[in-house]
C-alpha cells in the first residue's frame, strides 16, 4: 500500500507543479519583470566577481536567458518542487489515515495538506516573506537561508507539538475544548520564534509598495494552487486506491 | 459491525491504518530524496554549493523566488 500512495502522491504532486507553474507564469512572471526592470538591467545575473556591482551590469554575459527562467526553469522549479511535495503528503498520509479520528482519505489528505502549507509555507513566510529579484543582497543569502530553515524547522516542530498536546487536552476536556488549546500552543510557539528570530531588513526604502505586493500575493497564490491541487488530488486517487484495497481485503499487501 | 459503540475520536486508531513498520522504510528513502530535491530547487548554489557554478541557481531562478526561498 505504501509504494502504490508514494507514486500517486508524487504524480499528482507533478500534476499540481504544472498547475503552480501556469499560476505562477500568468500572475508571478509580470511583477517579477517589473522588479527585475528596476534595475535598469535586461537580465538578472550573478555572474561578475565584483560583488558590489553584481546585479546592474547590462554588458555581463547571461548564464541562463531570461527565457528560459521563466519558462523551463520555473517549471522545473515548480514540478520537481511539487513531486517532492506530494512524496512527503503521501507518507504523512500514509500514516495518519485511520489514526486521525473519524475522518475518511479524502478529508485526511486536505487537511495534511491544509495544515502543511500553513506550518511550512505561510507562518514562516510571515516572518520572512518571499522578496523579488534584485532586493536582496547576495552576500546575505547564507544567513538568510539559514533563518528561513530554522523558522520553517520550528514551526513544524511546533506544529507536531501542540498536535500532541492538543490530542492529549481532548481527552480530558473533550475535541473542542483540546483543538482549541493545541492551536493556542501552537500559535504561542511560533509567535515566540518570530519575536525571537532576527529580523531581515534589507528592501530598500524606494522599492515601489504596489509591486511588492503584487510579488508577494503572486508568490502566495503559487504555493496555494500547488498545495490545493496535492490535497484536493491526493485524495481523491488514494480514497479509490484504499477502497480497492479494502474491497480485496490486500490492505497491507502491494 | 456486530458493537454500534464509537470510540473516543482521539482514541480511535481504524483498522485501515497503515502499520507504522510497513512505512518506515519507504518514508526514510522517499523522504529523503524528497528534501534533497526540494533542497535543489530551493537552496543549491545560493546558500551552499554542491556543484560549482551558478547554472542550478539561475536555471530554477524564478521558481525560487516565486515559491518564497530566499534568494537574490
Amino acid at each position: 500500500m505504501v509504494p502504490a500512495l508514494l507514486m500517486r502522491g508524487m504524480l499528482i504532486g507533478i500534476l499540481a507543479g504544472l498547475l503552480a507553474f501556469g499560476f505562477a507564469r500568468v500572475f508571478g512572471e509580470p511583477p517579477v519583470e517589473r522588479a527585475i526592470a528596476l534595475e535598469g538591467a535586461p537580465s538578472h545575473s550573478h555572474g561578475g566577481g565584483d560583488t558590489a556591482d553584481t546585479h546592474g551590469a547590462a554588458d555581463e554575459p547571461e548564464l541562463v536567458s531570461r527565457d528560459v527562467q521563466r519558462g523551463l526553469g520555473l517549471l522545473t522549479g515548480t514540478v520537481v518542487y511539487g513531486a517532492a511535495l506530494g512524496g512527503i503528503l503521501a507518507l504523512v498520509f500514509a500514516y495518519a489515515q485511520g489514526r486521525l479520528g473519524a475522518i475518511g482519505p479524502r478529508a485526511t489528505a486536505a487537511l495534511l495538506a491544509l495544515a502543511g502549507f500553513a506550518v511550512i509555507y505561510l507562518v514562516p513566510q510571515i516572518k520572512y516573506p518571499a522578496s523579488p529579484p534584485v532586493v536582496s543582497s547576495p552576500e546575505t543569502i547564507g544567513p538568510r537561508t539559514a533563518l528561513y530553515l530554522s523558522m520553517v524547522l520550528f514551526s513544524l516542530a511546533a506544529a507536531v507539538a501542540a498536535l500532541a498536546g492538543g490530542r492529549r487536552a481532548a481527552r480530558a476536556l473533550g475535541l473542542w475544548n483540546g483543538a482549541i488549546l493545541g492551536g493556542a500552543l501552537y500559535l504561542g510557539a511560533v509567535t515566540a520564534a518570530m519575536l525571537a528570530l532576527p529580523a531581515v531588513t534589507e528592501m530598500p526604502a524606494e522599492f515601489p509598495a504596489a509591486l511588492l505586493w503584487d510579488f508577494r500575493l503572486a508568490a502566495v497564490g503559487t504555493q496555494a494552487v500547488l498545495w490545493a491541487a496535492l490535497g484536493l488530488g491526493f485524495g481523491l486517487v488514494a480514497e479509490r486506491r484504499l477502497e480497492a484495497a479494502r474491497g480485496s481485503g490486500l490492505l497491507r499487501a502491494a | 459491525m456486530s458493537h454500534a459503540t464509537i470510540a473516543p475520536v482521539t482514541r480511535a486508531i481504524s483498522p485501515s491504518a497503515i502499520p507504522l513498520h510497513d512505512i518506515l522504510p519507504w518514508a526514510i528513502f522517499a523522504g529523503l530524496l524528497s528534501l534533497v530535491a526540494i533542497y535543489f530547487v530551493g537552496a543549491e548554489q545560493g546558500a551552499t554549493s554542491i556543484f560549482e557554478g551558478m547554472y542550478v541557481h539561475e536555471f530554477v531562478h524564478d521558481a525560487r523566488h516565486l515559491l518564497g526561498f530566499p534568494c537574490h
